[in-house]
């Protein structure tokens, strides 16, 4: 059994939390004692069912105004996969939760109004989805039952979309017509939506192929913490842990240590402080090396053949989180994986218009949720590759000096 | 399937791993709340994966409310030995006397709200500015939000507003002097997870996760044990029943559940059969309001 986290975005009453609350409770992944809660809290429905969009409802203070502002996860579990859920909300303003919950989704479900059709959020929506490179999208046509399940309006809908993921080079696009209120195509293949003959969704979620998500080629490695024991039998120890990025180590592999350069080899490996043969992505493991050179948490650890860019003259695309805006000039640190750097953002180019992808004229500071192409300095080289082509190396963080809040998703170009 | 593939519990297991280096990494005075529980418990063996060969770079720390079982004050002994980490117990009993505090009075007198003074107070001796919990996102709606790395202020409390994305698997732990930071590695577990695991990793518990004797009361549906800190009223029935626990918690607010589930297989298949959440059967000072959870929370409950 494996896992798939997956992202769910969409306007505000497109049924998102519908969706949600029909995923978990035809999955029975609601317990009896929850389901007592909701039913007390279902405001006196006139046709006595319960209002399933409760069940995802978060703090009180959201509950008071009666939207979502944060992401929130949900599990639930069927036989094939176990799905973490980041839930974000559809409001205009909060683009911010939605690139957090993105950023380890591997796929999104995005929500359309079968009566509104493609609208400027399933727009912006796409677009963040297509910054934040997520390896899968379906587009979910929702209400259906309010269009009298028409395909007429569906294939219309597929070919508005079809545009805007050309547009956008969204590959790997699924188009399922749905009713989350009525469990249509949801769980169980609708019988009234006989015209289609793809799969319900959560059967395309169990089965969609996740395998080629991880990349096994390319081996990025990034030390979190080095183990020194220091006691009688463990003298001399030396184990450099981390999480393995990307791709396999093995042992004897020629490796070598950025930013500084130094090449050795790979002694020893263990995960878990068992020893093995080779480590791959994503297992948390322990390196050792043949040659005592000075490490520290931060350096990265690559093949001699495939080394990444090391620079600290950073173009970059900057997604702004803070409601203090960004100012050409500003010092921040930056976070990159465990590497934490001093940074200044030294130029502004342009701002990109989320609901067009058009280039803009940053006038003033730039503001929350805001995206922005910047160029960065750094005081000391970072390891990393381009966001496009290696999303989990090429993320990271600027982190705000004086209020220590994570001001901004950076991706590195 | 191809052999560099992490099955679901490898990747949690590894994504846990990840958060306790960085945590290690990223904080001076680390310390793992241990509550007695098999969540902690599964920290615990984490956290052991985590540093191995190297010892576990942080202190356990136990919140003694003095109502615990006693096996679980048993293993947490017997644990801590095992894997040769340092345990701090701070009691409860201690606070409310220096304090002055009122002790909660009644038939089930849960000190589950005071453990709070007791928490902060030992933040505050020991300096951690880094608290590991082992709470879940899955055990209750108002822990949805809650991020794997979680800024509390000086007083312990939680803002949702002032919460900081966290995105990829970066984990921001840059705090001011005074502040502290709860992390939960395993938030992204549910329930079964933990047991599953629990099972793969052949992970020891303490002997009252597994059905035994116990004598019990009734009390609103749920079996409550009889003990020194639970005693019956005339009216009461003492039932002699075979019961297990599902979470450890107080004595005198923890309910069994019947059970003839004596290995971790059965006590699986039960929970896969049962229908109700790990919350709402065994704690019964949780059902007092829908919001108790997050009230507490913003007073530096973990
Ligand atoms: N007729 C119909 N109504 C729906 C459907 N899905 C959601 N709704 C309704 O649309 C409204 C908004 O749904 P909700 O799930 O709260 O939307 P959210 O704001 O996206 O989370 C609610 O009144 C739902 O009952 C559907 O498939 N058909």
């Amino acid at each position: 059994m494996d896992l798939l986290r997956f992202i769910t975005a969409g306007s505000v009453d497109d049924g998102k939390s519908t969706l949600i609350g029909r995923l978990l409770y035809d999955s029975k992944n609601i317990l009896i004692d929850q389901l007592e809660a909701l039913e007390k809290s279902t405001k006196n429905r006139t046709d006595g069912s319960v209002d399933l969009a409760l069940l995802t409802d978060g703090l009180r203070a959201e509950r008071e105004q009666g939207i979502t502002i944060d992401v929130a996860y949900r599990y639930f579990t069927t036989p094939k996969r176990k799905f973490i859920i980041a839930d974000a909300p559809g409001h205009v303003q909060y683009t911010r939760n939605m690139i957090t919950g993105a950023s380890n989704a591997s796929l999104i479900i995005v929500l359309v109004d079968a009566r509104q059709g493609v609208v400027e959020q399933t727009r912006r929506h796409s677009i963040i989805a297509s910054l934040l490179k997520i390896p899968h999208v379906v587009v979910a046509i929702n209400k259906m039952d309010l269009v009298e399940y028409s395909q007429d309006v569906f294939n219309n809908i597929v070919i508005d979309y079809a545009e805007v993921a050309k547009q956008l080079g969204l590959k790997n696009v699924t188009y399922i017509p749905i009713s989350a209120l009525n469990g249509d195509n949801i769980v169980d293949r609708s019988e009234i939506i006989d015209w289609y003959d793809g799969k319900p969704l959560l059967e395309f979620l169990e089965e969609v192929d996740t395998a080629h998500d991880i990349d096994l080629d390319n081996a990025r490695f990034q030390v979190q913490f080095v183990i020194r024991p220091q006691t009688e039998e463990l003298h001399d120890y030396r184990g450099y842990a981390g999480k393995i990025i990307s791709g396999i180590y093995k042992r004897g592999d020629k490796v070598k240590v950025l930013p500084a350069g130094l090449e050795t080899t790979i002694s020893k490996l263990e995960v878990g402080g068992q020893e093995v043969e080779e480590v791959f992505a994503p297992q948390a493991a322990v390196i050792q090396l043949a040659d005592d050179i000075d490490i520290s948490r931060g350096d990265a650890i690559v093949k001699t053949e495939d080394t990444p860019v090391v620079s600290n003259e950073l173009e970059v695309l900057l997604c702004w989180l803070d409601d203090k805006p960004l100012q050409a000039g500003n010092k921040y640190y930056l976070q990159h994986n465990s590497r934490l750097v001093r940074a200044v953002v030294k130029s502004i180019e342009y701002k990109l218009d989320v609901n067009t992808l058009q280039q803009q004229p940053v006038e003033g500071g730039v503001k929350l949720n805001e995206v922005v192409k910047a160029t960065i300095r750094t005081a000391s080289p970072l390891v990393y590759d381009p966001y496009d082509q290696f999303v989990v190396n090429g993320s990271a963080i600027l982190v705000d000096e004086t209020s220590n809040s994570t001001v901004a998703a950076v991706l590195l170009q | 399937m191809s052999k560099y593939h992490l099955d679901y519990l490898e990747q949690l297991e590894a994504e846990s791993i990840h958060i306790f280096r960085e945590v290690a990494a990223q904080f001076e005075r680390p310390a793992l709340l241990f509550s007695g529980g098999k969540d902690s418990i599964t920290m615990v063996h984490l956290a052991k994966k985590a540093f191995a060969p190297g010892k576990i770079p942080f202190p356990l720390v136990h919140i003694d409310t003095g109502h615990n079982f006693p096996e679980a004050l048993e293993f947490r002994d017997w644990l801590a030995k095992e894997v040769n980490a340092t345990l701090v117990v701070r009691k409860v009993e201690d606070t409310i006397q220096q304090k002055n505090l009122t002790e909660p009075r009644g038939k089930f007198p849960s000190r589950n709200w005071l453990q709070t003074y007791t928490l902060l107070d030992t933040i505050e001796e020991f300096k951690f500015d880094a608290c590991i919990g082992g709470a879940r996102r899955d055990e209750e709606k108002a822990r949805a939000k809650e991020r794997i790395f979680s800024v509390r202020d000086e007083f312990g409390q939680w803002n949702p507003k002032l919460q900081r994305p966290e995105l990829w698997n970066i984990y921001n732990g840059r705090i001011h002097k005074g502040e502290n930071v709860r992390v939960f590695p395993i938030s992204n577990w549910t329930e079964l997870d933990i047991w599953n695991y629990i099972r793969k990793e052949n992970i020891d518990l303490p002997s009252i996760y597994f059905a035994h004797e116990r004598q019990v009361i009734e009390h609103e549906g749920q079996l409550v044990a009889i003990s020194e800190f639970v005693q019956p009223d005339a009216s009461d029935v003492v039932l002699t029943k075979q019961v297990r626990y599902r979470t450890v918690g107080d004595m005198t607010c923890t309910a069994a559940v019947e059970s003839t589930a004596a290995n971790l297989d059965e006590v699986i298949n039960e929970i896969i059969a049962t229908r109700i959440s790990e919350r709402g059967e065994t704690r019964i000072d949780d059902k007092v309001t829908e919001a108790a959870m997050e009230d507490r929370k913003k007073n530096g409950y973990f």
